[in-house]
């Protein structure tokens, strides 16, 4: 096989026809989650993931491509040294207000 | 159609997982050292581990017709005692030439400290005075992109041939860095914090297929044994020829795996 790109076979309405329905029932997924979260039996919190999200949804609507690469890159740690001791063994997948870059 | 699994950790999986793979087409793995969940305490713990990649795991895939093969390692998340990580690094050496083992992995980074790159640095220089192979795991998620850099460079810092590393768990924002700099490339097909089926297929789409393969790295937590055959389902339902299906789930892996004298696969 080559090494350059390999296009998705499908037509444009095959893809459409193939995954609509999955995906429609993602963007409800999402907007579920953020109905749910108006909702707390608490106080509400301003928390850095929920704000990350937040700005990675504005990027699937800016009319650009690449959008999966971008959202990613939004949701990195950009610093270059690497860190004087590790805080955890986990990750958060979004970077905490401290260390945003 | 037959396939490879290149990353699965089947020490944390069921017999009845080595039999589905084997149904769905699965003729080789191969099964990095990692983190088990907890800090092991000893290194003992870990000559343990070993003997359990390097003898009970090749045992437990022979009923099945699969060829086990292994990479020995500390794990990163492990890293960050480094008086320790030392002492288990002394140990590696003592089974690098069992029948199975194909080289140093997974190593790399998780957090990107000053401690875990000391070890990945060990790590480098054992591969490259031992002439194996190298697997490398990239952090997770926020932690990817700056652990890929990172690693990147140490490998070319260590003098060690990109063409004989695998960079593992790319994604769209690193995928491309790695391969441009010579790399192999893996995608991990996890449900929520890797790459899914569709998105491996995505970047095959944007990125080719060459030096890239895709693996379940299936273990304790949310994952999925069958993963690879669900991908190779997903180009075949994109229509994607029959052979480049083989060539990034059989081929590739192969291509990359041969060159160590400890990989075999029916052909």
């Amino acid at each position: 096989m080559s090494s350059s790109e390999q296009p998705c076979p499908l037509s444009h309405t095959e893809m459409i026809d193939a995954w609509f329905l999955e995906h429609r029932a993602k963007v409800l997924d999402l907007a579920a989650f953020l109905d749910r979260l108006d909702r707390p039996t608490g106080p509400q919190s301003d928390d850095f993931r929920v704000e990350a999200l937040r700005n990675a949804i504005t990027l699937l609507i800016d009319g650009q491509g690449d959008r999966t690469r971008r959202i990613q890159m939004m949701l990195s740690d950009q610093s270059s040294e690497p860190i004087d001791a590790a805080p955890m063994q986990g990750a958060l997948g979004a970077i905490p207000p401290a260390d945003a870059t | 159609m037959k396939y490879i699994d290149p990353h699965i950790h089947m020490v944390s999986r069921t017999t009845d997982d080595y039999r589905r793979m084997a149904q769905a087409g699965c003729v080789a793995i191969t099964e990095p050292a990692f983190w088990a969940g907890f800090d092991r305490c000893s290194v003992d713990g870990f000559r343990d581990y070993y003997r359990q990649l390097t003898d009970t795991e090749p045992k437990r895939a022979a009923h099945y017709g699969i060829k086990h093969h292994c990479w020995l390692c500390i794990n990163p998340k492990e890293a960050e005692d480094i008086g320790f990580a030392r002492e288990v690094m002394s140990a590696i050496p003592e089974f690098l030439d069992r029948h199975n083992v194909l080289g140093i992995g997974e190593i790399g980074l998780n957090k990107n400290s000053k401690n875990e790159l000391s070890v990945l640095e060990t790590h480098l220089a054992l591969a490259k005075e031992r002439d194996t192979l190298v697997l490398v795991h990239t952090p997770h998620l926020e932690d990817k992109y700056k652990g890929t850099m990172l690693i990147m460079d140490a490998v070319a810092n260590a003098g060690l041939d990109s063409d004989r590393v695998l960079i593992d768990h790319v994604e769209e924002h690193t995928v491309g860095a790695v391969l441009d700099r010579g790399f192999w490339a893996g995608m991990t097909l996890y449900p929520d914090t890797k790459c899914t089926p569709q998105r491996a297929v995505d970047i095959l789409e944007r990125w080719g297929t060459d030096r890239i393969w895709m693996n379940s790295a299936g273990d304790w937590g949310d994952s999925d044994p069958l993963a690879v055959p669900k991908a190779r389902m997903e180009m075949k339902r994109r229509r994607h020829p029959a052979a480049m299906i083989e060539q990034v789930t059989f081929g590739n892996p192969v291509a990359f795996l041969g060159r160590s004298p400890n990989f075999s696969v029916d052909v």
